[in-house]
């Protein structure tokens, strides 16, 4: 039978809470982990904080990338996931490379020209930058 | 949909840009009289936009230089280099450009554009990464469509951008090839090259820079901007063109890497293609040699670029950010640049007019080329002629056109 725990990290000011589910002997484990992190807070702090960056909510990254889009939306349309980049609104190509731009220095990422040219949804955009985020 | 079905946005823009009557791209020199004048729509007009910073189109020593090639060795080589293509002159013309920047290699390509083409693609390869600045000519962003490398921009002219996205690679392996211009076409501004070397440096980095608008321009011996800034030994890679100093037109590159012989047998763009016809490889080795022996060229070219950059910044145009060859006029929007692009040749002067997606972060230029051989009078003259168009257009905040519209 499984078993489960909820740990909190504390880090600078911020909280992240984790629900592990696992058999026992798993958790002890988990728990011994999370022991450590406690003790060895100084170190954790800077790993906790790169997986707070990596780890971009999708929410956070459609929120940025419309905040990006918004000079170029046409009419009351709203832009949504499904929005065609290129086509739903004025923007040339020009414009979108530029943008792009923007968002890999919030994002601390790069996404190559050849990539940029396969995204033709804010979706697909999103997509991009998550797995881009993850894999740092 | 059908073949030009794409292009519809594209159609209705340029049908904007014909609205004067004239089309921009598609203006005849009926007559060229000299480096500053020539016949359009049967009348005289003073040319500042034409790249031809010396003046050398019609340069005697290399006017005689190209008609005597041609006695000797014919009108066109009719082969690629590879081939049939390569006379003693094309190798003469290697080693002197060579000798002019101090470097062991050189390779003369038949356009400007095709070298950058054919060496970035070539170069940067499956695997590595190239890095490009945002303003990048067209021929540089051509090469990142042919090449197997990732590509990456970086925000123009700053090292800081670059350097982030250096660093982001992190230890992913493959090389670091950092794509550079000595002068910007489009505003005139130049690169903070040192800066840039500096960087990619620290990452290990190769460095291709192209001296198309600065070689003659920049330097002490007019190599451009790796020599006035003082990196000469470290720029992997230099190009330019022999379209614009010198009058002609072809590619160059030069470069010290000790295989750099291979590229000849790599790059498509330098195999597949007809060299350099024996006149253009003439004139272009004469041209060299008046680069050398006047510099005053260079001083006359300044000091125009000062006469017209400090007579249209007086009179309130907002121009690119600091003196060169191309200054770039700013206006509001395309129609207005359009309309400015139109009365200008009204009134017998002829500029480019460059407009988006042409032109970085949506701008609508008039683009002007000065000239050594320009007169104070004819720059001082066209200082003029623009200020009354500008306060028609009503693009110069201008009180004594109110005042005197007031009155009446």
């Amino acid at each position: 039978m499984k078993h489960g725990v909820t740990i909190c990290h504390f880090t600078r000011n911020r909280c992240f809470w984790h629900k592990v589910t696992a058999h026992p002997r798993a958790l002890e484990s988990v728990l011994r982990t999370a022991h450590q992190m406690i003790v060895e807070t100084d170190g954790m702090t800077d790993t906790l904080e790169r997986a707070r960056v990596s780890g971009q909510s999708r929410g956070e990254v459609i929120r940025e990338i419309c905040r990006h889009l918004a000079p170029f939306q046409t009419g009351e349309r709203p832009i949504t996931g499904g929005t065609v980049i290129a086509k739903d609104l004025t923007i040339d190509s020009l414009a979108i490379m530029d943008m792009v731009m923007e968002l890999e220095d919030h994002f601390d990422i790069s996404i190559p020209m050849n990539v940029v040219a396969e995204i033709h949804t804010v979706d697909q955009l999103a997509d991009t930058i998550q797995k881009l985020c993850a894999r740092r | 949909m059908g073949l030009f079905d794409r292009y519809a946005g594209l159609l209705e823009a340029y049908r904007d840009v014909r609205t004067t009557g004239y089309d921009p791209f598609q203006i005849r020199m009926e007559r060229v009289l000299s480096p500053t004048e020539a016949i359009i729509n049967g009348r005289k007009m003073l040319l500042v936009g034409t790249n031809n910073y010396f003046g050398l189109t019609f340069d005697p020593s290399c006017m005689e230089a190209a008609i005597e090639a041609i006695r000797a060795e014919g009108t066109g080589t009719t082969g690629s280099r590879i081939a049939n293509g390569s006379y003693t002159e094309h190798v003469a013309l290697e080693q002197e450009i060579a000798e002019f920047y101090g470097k062991k290699h050189c390779m003369v390509f038949t356009t400007g554009y095709q070298a950058n083409l054919g060496l970035i693609s070539t170069l940067a390869g499956e695997g590595d990464q190239l890095l490009i600045d945002a303003d990048s000519h067209a021929s540089i962003y051509d090469a990142c469509k042919m090449t197997q490398a990732e590509v990456v921009r970086f925000k123009h002219n700053d090292p800081s951008s670059l350097e982030a996205r250096l660093r982001r690679l992190g230890d992913r392996p493959g090389n670091r090839v950092v794509v550079l211009e000595g002068i910007y076409s489009m505003l005139g501004d130049s690169a903070p090259l040192r800066e840039f070397i500096d960087v990619c440096k620290k990452y290990g980095a190769y460095v291709i820079v192209d001296e198309a608008h600065s070689l003659g321009a920049l330097g002490d011996n007019g190599r451009g901007l790796c020599e006035s800034t003082g990196v000469i030994d470290d720029c992997h890679f230099i190009v330019g063109t022999f379209s614009k100093t010198l009058g002609a037109i072809g590619g160059y590159c030069v470069s010290d890497e000790p295989d750099f012989d291979i590229l000849r047998v790599t790059v498509r763009s330098y195999m597949f293609t007809a060299s350099l016809p024996p006149s253009i490889v003439a004139s272009v080795r004469q041209a060299l040699k008046v680069v050398k022996a006047k510099p005053e060229l260079r001083t006359q070219l300044w000091s125009n670029v000062a006469t017209l950059y400090e007579g249209l910044a007086a009179k309130g145009f907002k121009l690119g950010p600091e003196h060169g060859p191309v200054v770039g006029v700013h206006l509001p929007d395309r129609m207005t640049a359009i309309g400015f692009w139109r009365a200008m040749l009204d009134a017998g002067i002829y500029v480019n007019v460059a407009v988006p997606p042409a032109t970085p972060n949506g701008v609508s230029l008039l683009r002007c080329s000065v000239c050594a051989v320009h007169t104070k009078e004819q720059l001082e003259h066209m200082i003029e002629v623009m200020t009354g168009i500008g306060r028609q257009l009503g693009v110069l905040d201008d009180r004594t056109l109110r005042v005197v519209g007031g009155a009446r």
